[in-house]
């Protein structure tokens, strides 16, 4: 599998490890009414989708970047790369 | 009182650099070499690039590159982040003077003792870098510069003339197991 890293170009997949969902960015507002079931979702609570699927990867061999890596989970195919800060700012985080 | 007998050990444990030639290829450790890493410090990019310019002669690289046009040479290593090496006899506290020029625009670690450093050279390298890495060594120019795995250690790769003069960094702790796999990787092909 390549991933075709957003900054270095495509690189081989054993450089990197991977995390899992890419929805662990959207990390739930402790002081919010709903904070105990916001959390439960975040911390045990994943879809499993059988096709394209968001996840985090990280480039420990290479320039140490969390990726935000859209992937086909039936076929592998990589559909899209991004870095994870520029994924988070445009959810509205800082960094 | 005897005075102690000191003598630094290069990081293969020898007391001079090993240089040894293979077929077309000459491997040389290369113990003068000072490093030191750079990272910038949220926000200051800008102020760190205009304050390393006179060291650098040119800007910080770009990802995947390395630029030394004087003696100091910058690799970059990750977002806002590089390696700087400069000569050992010229440079014998380089972090401490990098770190005196950039202020609080960055931070900036000692690395020199941390790593190996391997002059790969030969009239054609590829068929040596094929079974080291899984990078396109094929592509890379003078110039380029990047981190990827050899014999499972995060090594630094740079090219310093395409084909023909690599210089390879790899975690000094295991300089043996690097060097035996250039070797035997050289061997191979010789």
């Amino acid at each position: 599998m390549i991933i075709n890293h957003p900054l270095l170009g495509p690189r081989d997949a054993q450089e990197f490890v991977y995390l899992g969902d890419a929805r662990l960015i959207d990390r739930p507002d402790t002081m919010s009414e709903t904070a105990l079931d916001d959390f439960h979702a975040y911390l045990y609570l994943r879809d499993n989708p059988a096709g394209s699927h968001r996840e985090l990867w990280y480039h420990e061999q290479g320039d140490r970047s969390w990726l935000v890596v859209t992937r086909d989970t039936t076929t592998h195919e990589i559909l899209h790369v991004e870095l994870a800060s520029d994924y988070a700012k445009q959810r509205g985080r800082d960094r | 009182m005897s005075d102690p007998l000191l003598a630094p050990l290069t990081a293969l444990g020898m007391n001079a650099p090993m240089i040894e030639t293979i077929g077309g290829v000459t491997i040389g450790e290369n113990t003068s070499l000072a490093i030191a890493s750079l990272s910038a410090r949220k926000g200051k990019d800008q102020e760190l690039r205009a304050l390393i310019q006179p060291v650098l002669g040119d800007s910080l690289p770009q990802p995947g590159h390395a630029i030394g046009a004087r003696d100091v040479t910058a690799v970059w290593t990750g977002v806002d982040q590089w390696f700087l090496m400069a000569p050992l006899p010229e440079h014998p506290d380089f972090a401490a003077e990098i770190k005196a020029l950039v202020a609080d625009t960055a931070s900036v670690t000692e690395q020199t003792d941390g790593w190996v450093v391997f002059d790969i050279t030969g009239a054609n390298l590829i068929p040596l870098l094929e079974r080291l890495c899984s990078l396109d060594t094929k592509a890379m120019m003078a110039g380029d510069a990047t981190r990827c795995l050899i014999e499972h250690l995060g090594c630094l790769i740079l090219c310093r003339e395409s084909a023909r003069s690599f210089t390879l960094l790899g975690p000094r702790s295991s300089a043996a197991s690097l060097h035996h796999t250039l070797v035997t990787a050289a061997r191979s092909i010789a």
